[in-house]
Formats: C-alpha cells, structure tokens, sequence
C-alpha cells in the first residue's frame, strides 16, 4: 500500500477542514469558559478527579457505555438502543480504525486531521495484505452497520411506534440541518469509497458498488465530485454542530468526568447545569415519559429536552414558563440518558424571579416558644401528619388507630394546626424562606424528646430526610414504620381477599427511592395487581405542589391518564401512601375507589 | 341659595368607585394568574390556612381587596403565606391559589403608594 498523490492534499478536504477547526476552536473557548463559570472548590474537585485511578475507570466505562453503546436506550428498547448505538460506535470504530490506517502504512502523515477520513481516496493497494484486507474488512463493516443505523433512524421519523415511542422532539431548523447532513455522510462516504474501491482497495461494502456501476465510477471527474461531496456533509455537520442538538456529542465527553467528580448543579445556566443542557441529544424519552403529555398535546412541549433547548437559545420567558409548569415528579431525571438533572435546573430558575413582598414568619416563634409539643413525659414516636393530611382527615384517623392497636405510645406534633415542612417553599424556588420553617419545626421537634419522627405525606418525608439535620431521631414514612412492625409481629394484619393496586406518591418512590416497603405491608392486607408503569416508571397523579402555573383542568386530565394507567389490570382497589395523591386520584375516579395505605391496613387489623 | 342646616345630611356612599380604583396592578395580576377573577369568596381557603391558623392571614379578604382597588391593608398579610397548598386543595373553583399568591407577591409592594399610584 502506498500513497497515490505525493502532495497528500486535495482541496475536497477543505469543507471538512473548516468545519473541523471550527468545532474545535468552539469547544476550546467554551471549555475555557466553563472552567472559568465553576468555583475554585469545584474546579479542584473536578481536576483532582481526573487523576483518581476509580474515577478514571469509571469515566472510562461510562463513556464506552452512555455514549458509544447506549446502555441505558438499549433496556428501554432495543430497537431504539441499536438505532443510537449504531451510528455512535460505528462511527467512532471508523474514526479509530482510520488512524490506525494511517499509523500503519503512511506515519509520516498521521499529524493531518483529514488523512484518516480521507484515506482510501489518497492511498493506491498494491497486491493483497492480509493487515489491510482485514482493516478494510472491518470498515466496511461498521460503515454497514451505521447504514443500518441510519435506515432506522429515517423509519423513525415515519413510524415512532417501532421505537416504542409515542412522541418524539420536534426539531428546529438547525437540528434539521444537522440531522440531514448526518443522514447524508455515510451513504456518501459509501459512494465515495466505491469510486476507488478499484485503485485503493475495499470490502464487501465498497467493491461491490463499483463493480454495479463500473461504466460511472470509472471517470475520474465523477471520482472528486463523490469526495467533494463526502467533504461537505462533514463539514456542513460540524459547522452547525455546537448550535444543535448535536453539541452533545462533546459535551457528553466534559459531563461525565464531572458527575463523577460529584459535582452538584448550582445556578440554573452557568457551570454543570450548561454542560448538563448541552448534553441533552433531545432523544425524546423525556416526552413520553412526562405526566404532562397527558394533559394535552400542547403541554409536551414542557418536557426536559425542550427546557434544556430553550435555555440554550436563551429564550427567558420561554424558559421561565417551562420551568413554572413543571410537576417536578422526576421522571424525566429518572429515564433521562444523561441524568439531565433538570428538577434542580427547574427550581434555580424560580429561585431567579424576583418578589416585591417580603415574607414575615415572625409569628413562629412564638408559637414554638408556647410549647407546641409539650416536653413532660417524652415518648420514643411522635406523628407528623403535615399540612396536606390535615385535608385528609381519615389519614392521621387511621395512623393513630393502627399506632394504638400496636401498643405505641405516641404523641402528636401537629394535633391542630403545623408549621409546613418547607418543601413547597423549596419548590416554588423560595429556598431561603423554607430555611425559618426548618429551624422552627427542628427546635419542636427536639424538644419533644422523641426517637422516631413517623411521617405520613411524602413530601414532608422527603424535606425531613434531605433537608433537616435532626441529630438522634430517625425519620421513617408511615408505610416503613408499619411494614416494620409488622414483619417484627407488632401489628398483625388479616389477609383480605381484594385486589390492590398501589400508586407510587413520586416523592416517596423516585424521591426517595422507597417502593418496596409499601408493597411488602399491602400484600399482608390483599393481593397485589402490578400495574403496567410502575416503580420509577409511575405516572404522577397531577396534584403534585411542583406545578406552580398548572390549571385546575390540566391537572384533572393527567389524574386521569394516571388512573387509567393503575386501573388497567382491573383492581378492586387503588391504593397510595400520600394525602395529596389520594384526593387528586380520588376526585378522577368514578368507579375503583381509592384509599390510603393506612386506611387499608386498618380495615384488616 | 342658602341650604338650611336641619342638622342631618346624606351620607357618602361606601360603595367602591370602580372608575377611581381600577389599578394596573390588578390588570397585571389578571394577565398573570387570571383565576383571581373565578373567585366567588366562599372563604374556604381562609378556613383551612395554616398561616391564617397563628396569624391574621386571609387570602378571601385579600382577593376581594385586590378586586377592589385596596390593597394596601390586606396585601401585606400574605407575607405570612407557608405555600402548603392547603387552599389549592380545598378551593371549589381549582384556582391556582398558590400562584395566585405568588403572584401578587410578584406585584404588590405595600408602601409603594395608594391605590391609584
């Protein structure tokens, strides 16, 4: 094998070249500025990092995995996850597959960026080598199974439903752009390659093309125009690359060193949250899986991967609306191929709009001060129903019978009237408010003198755990602390023989990853129905305290769709462990009734 | 003309003068959360409030205020809002109470001039 122009250039590769340097200079200057965006601590946590013998495997495995094999597509559907991994590590084979080209038979040209990707054009074969056979054996096949790829991706966009999708983002002209010259580099390196697949040597992909069209292929003058055309799709692609969808290809490659480096989103568009929605390739497994499709067909358009394309055009008030509507349920995080932690990107960008009327929460203290949970006779368990039980009487009912039926000596925080927790305050994007309710609810808390804090909404729970620092007393939701008691013979439950199925409050289950010790307690009391989206999958029941600009009936109708999802395989009963779920899905059904967990327990003691 | 004293005279009318109060706050608020315009003033939100519980707290009043250009007093009361969404359950008309105080906060400063301002 030896090269067949001395000069080793032809200007077909200019396209390619421009589009190349553009792409590297973009992520140069954006990768100076990221660093500059991140604080001293975190850019040393983030260096340091990179140096860490675990880190660096773990940044090696999860690049391989994420971005080239697309683990993660590949357990929601197959079909889905071999369209994605296709194109990304066949193309990445093919790059490293033409250096390893170029270091064998031309080393001296190994410094040219487009030696590699070109190199069959400037390359003549002389006899048969096994080395180069194989080489051009195993281009061709990967060139084959991004063929394949692209086959599938174009059947995507006529019939979503093989992919096991319902929705799929809709792209701007820039993606558009992007998506076509990505379409159109592989079937033309195809055709390229077949142009000299006689004088340069090539596979059963190649030399059969040429052999088809030999009367073609044989003037030279067809021969450039082929790679003239090769050179543009590249080079149209790069060019509009770091202003797609696309970015992510690089972005991917900064993200995972630095979620491995644990690093945590911090303001809404600077620093790790920029290169979170940089990373967002828009795959669109956010919008089947948001609750908010469900509302209307208009409302997917509130999904993840629209937020994360609307903060990159900088559209404020887009943005703004986007993150106002969301439910913050979290399973857009949950499915997300990234981990775009767009629940946290949605919550600084509330906490960025500003308010004229000042909060007072000076009547607290007094409060606390008076005594809330008297200090004589301390007892090991005391019962936060929270603010939403309140509205639920037959929550905390039901809590206390089930608590005096296991001989629990308990007290009450919140007999009447509490202190909210503070997460919807957090949510709204009011964090520093939540911080006074904090301290009021920790100081009656500890001066109660309890052990056990039992807690029955699952958005108190989740405040209590993740943002109160209650040295010495142990935070349980309802549903562990009887599932608990039961399995230690506390409480004795009676099998019944109705057929339960059981709605996980996204709070409790995606928030805080509890989804079985509802479940074991419920099977002692019926028989469990699994329901077809279940566990991280659930759909939120709509009520959700997240949504700040949601109307009465948006949140109806994703009640709806949620019920009929738990009610498919035809339950007796439906079942929830969270107040604000039991009025939304009771208030949507008509015909299964609808209870709470403690509810049901006490029906069977 | 003389008009004679006979020690009485009309009162002035306590109704509200729509003309003379109507505010470009409010009109900000309607294009903001337009529910505040679905509330009949059943006062249920009032009733359940865990803020109006210890203290003086009253969305229903604060609405009917707002609505009537007189803001001042009663805006001032929702600085002691928790946004436990107790009234977003409760309402009977689905208003989006929480927003609605959200927004209100957005737009109302109390001391930044009268009515007409």
């Amino acid at each position: 094998m030896r090269e067949r122009l001395l000069s080793g250039f032809d200007p077909f590769v200019l396209p390619f070249m421009i589009g190349m340097c553009f792409v590297l200079l973009y992520c140069l200057v954006a990768f100076v500025r990221l660093m500059g965006q991140l604080s001293r601590k975190e850019r040393r946590r983030f260096f340091r990092s990179l140096f860490i013998p675990k880190n660096i495997a773990r940044n090696v495995r999860d690049i391989f995995c994420d971005c080239l094999l697309h683990v993660k597509l590949w357990k929601r559907n197959p079909r889905l996850g071999y369209m994605h991994s296709s194109i990304a590590f066949g193309w990445f084979m093919i790059i490293l597959l033409g250096h390893i080209e170029t270091f064998l038979f031309v080393p001296h040209r190994a410094g040219l960026f487009y030696y590699p990707i070109f190199f069959r054009y400037f390359m003549v074969m002389e006899g048969t080598e096994l080395k180069g056979s194989l080489l051009f054996f195993l281009m061709d096949f990967f060139l084959a199974v991004i063929l394949s790829g692209i086959a599938l991706a174009v059947y995507k966009r006529i019939h979503r439903a093989f992919f096991g999708m319902r929705r799929t983002t809709r792209l701007s002209l820039i993606d558009l752009i992007g998506l076509y010259s990505l379409w159109a580099i592989f079937p033309l390196r195809w055709i390229a390659e077949g142009f000299t697949a006689n004088v340069a040597g090539g596979s059963f992909m190649t030399i059969p093309i040429n052999w088809l069209l030999r009367s073609f292929m044989s003037n030279p003058e067809n021969i450039t125009a082929a790679w003239w055309a090769y050179s543009i799709a590249l080079g149209t692609f790069m060019c509009v690359l770091p202003y797609s969808r696309y970015m992510h290809i690089p972005a991917e490659m900064i993200l995972i060193p630095m979620r491995n480096a644990g690093l945590k989103v911090r303001a809404a568009r600077r620093g790790f949250a920029l290169v979170q929605i940089k990373s967002c390739p828009g795959c669109g497994v956010c919008i089947d899986a948001c609750p908010m499709g469900l509302a209307g067909k208009k409302n997917s358009m509130d999904a993840s991967a629209y937020l994360a394309r609307q903060i990159r055009r900088n559209n404020q008030k887009n943005y703004r609306d986007i993150a106002d509507k969301c439910l913050m349920c979290g399973k857009c995080k949950a499915v997300c191929q990234v981990q775009f932690d767009s629940i946290s990107v949605r919550r600084l960008i509330r906490e960025a709009v500003p308010y004229k009327l000042a909060h007072d929460y000076s009547y607290l203290s007094s409060y606390v001060e008076s005594g809330a949970v008297s200090a004589e006779n301390p007892v090991e368990v005391l019962y936060y129903a929270g603010c939403m039980s309140a509205q639920t009487p037959v929550i905390p009912r039901s809590v206390q019978r089930l608590l005096d039926t296991a001989n629990i000596s308990y007290k009450l925080m919140d007999p009447d009237g509490s202190i909210c927790c503070g997460r919807p305050l957090i949510l709204a994007g009011r964090s520093s408010q939540a911080r006074e309710l904090i301290r009021s609810n920790t100081r009656i808390i500890h001066s109660s003198g309890c052990k056990i804090l039992i807690v029955s909404c699952p958005i108190c729970y989740r405040m209590f755990r993740e943002e109160y620092k209650l040295k010495g007393v142990q935070v349980l939701h309802y549903t562990e602390y009887f599932d608990m008691l039961i399995k230690e013979g506390r409480l004795a439950v009676r099998q019944g023989e109705e057929r339960i199925a059981y709605h996980d409050p996204c709070e409790l289950g995606r928030g805080c990853g509890i989804y079985n010790a509802p479940r074991r307690a419920l099977s002692a009391a019926g028989s469990l129905v699994p329901v077809p989206k279940e566990k991280v999958e659930s759909i939120c029941c709509g009520g959700s305290l997240g949504s700040l600009t949601l109307s009465y009936q948006e949140r109806s109708r994703i009640a709806v769709g949620s019920l009929k999802n738990l009610t498919a395989n035809g339950p007796d009963l439906v079942v929830t462990a969270c107040p604000l779920c039991l009025k939304t899905l009771a208030d949507a059904s008509d015909s299964t009734p609808v209870k709470d967990f403690a509810q049901v327990l006490c029906e069977h003691t | 003309m003389i008009i004679t004293d006979f020690g009485y005279c009309l009162a002035p009318s306590n109704a509200v003068k729509v003309d003379k109060t109507t505010d470009w706050r409010f009109e900000k608020l309607c294009a903001l959360e337009s529910d505040v315009l679905k509330c009949i003033g059943c006062g249920s939100c009032t009733a359940v409030c865990s803020a109006g519980h210890f203290s003086q707290m009253n969305l229903r009043q604060c609405i009917l205020s707002l609505s009537r250009g007189q803001w001042e007093k009663s805006v001032r009361s929702l600085s002691r809002c928790m946004l436990c969404g107790k009234c977003l359950m409760v309402c009977p008309r689905g208003i989006n109470t929480r927003h609605l105080i959200l927004s209100i906060c957005r737009i109302y400063c109390p001391g930044e001039g009268g009515s007409n301002a």
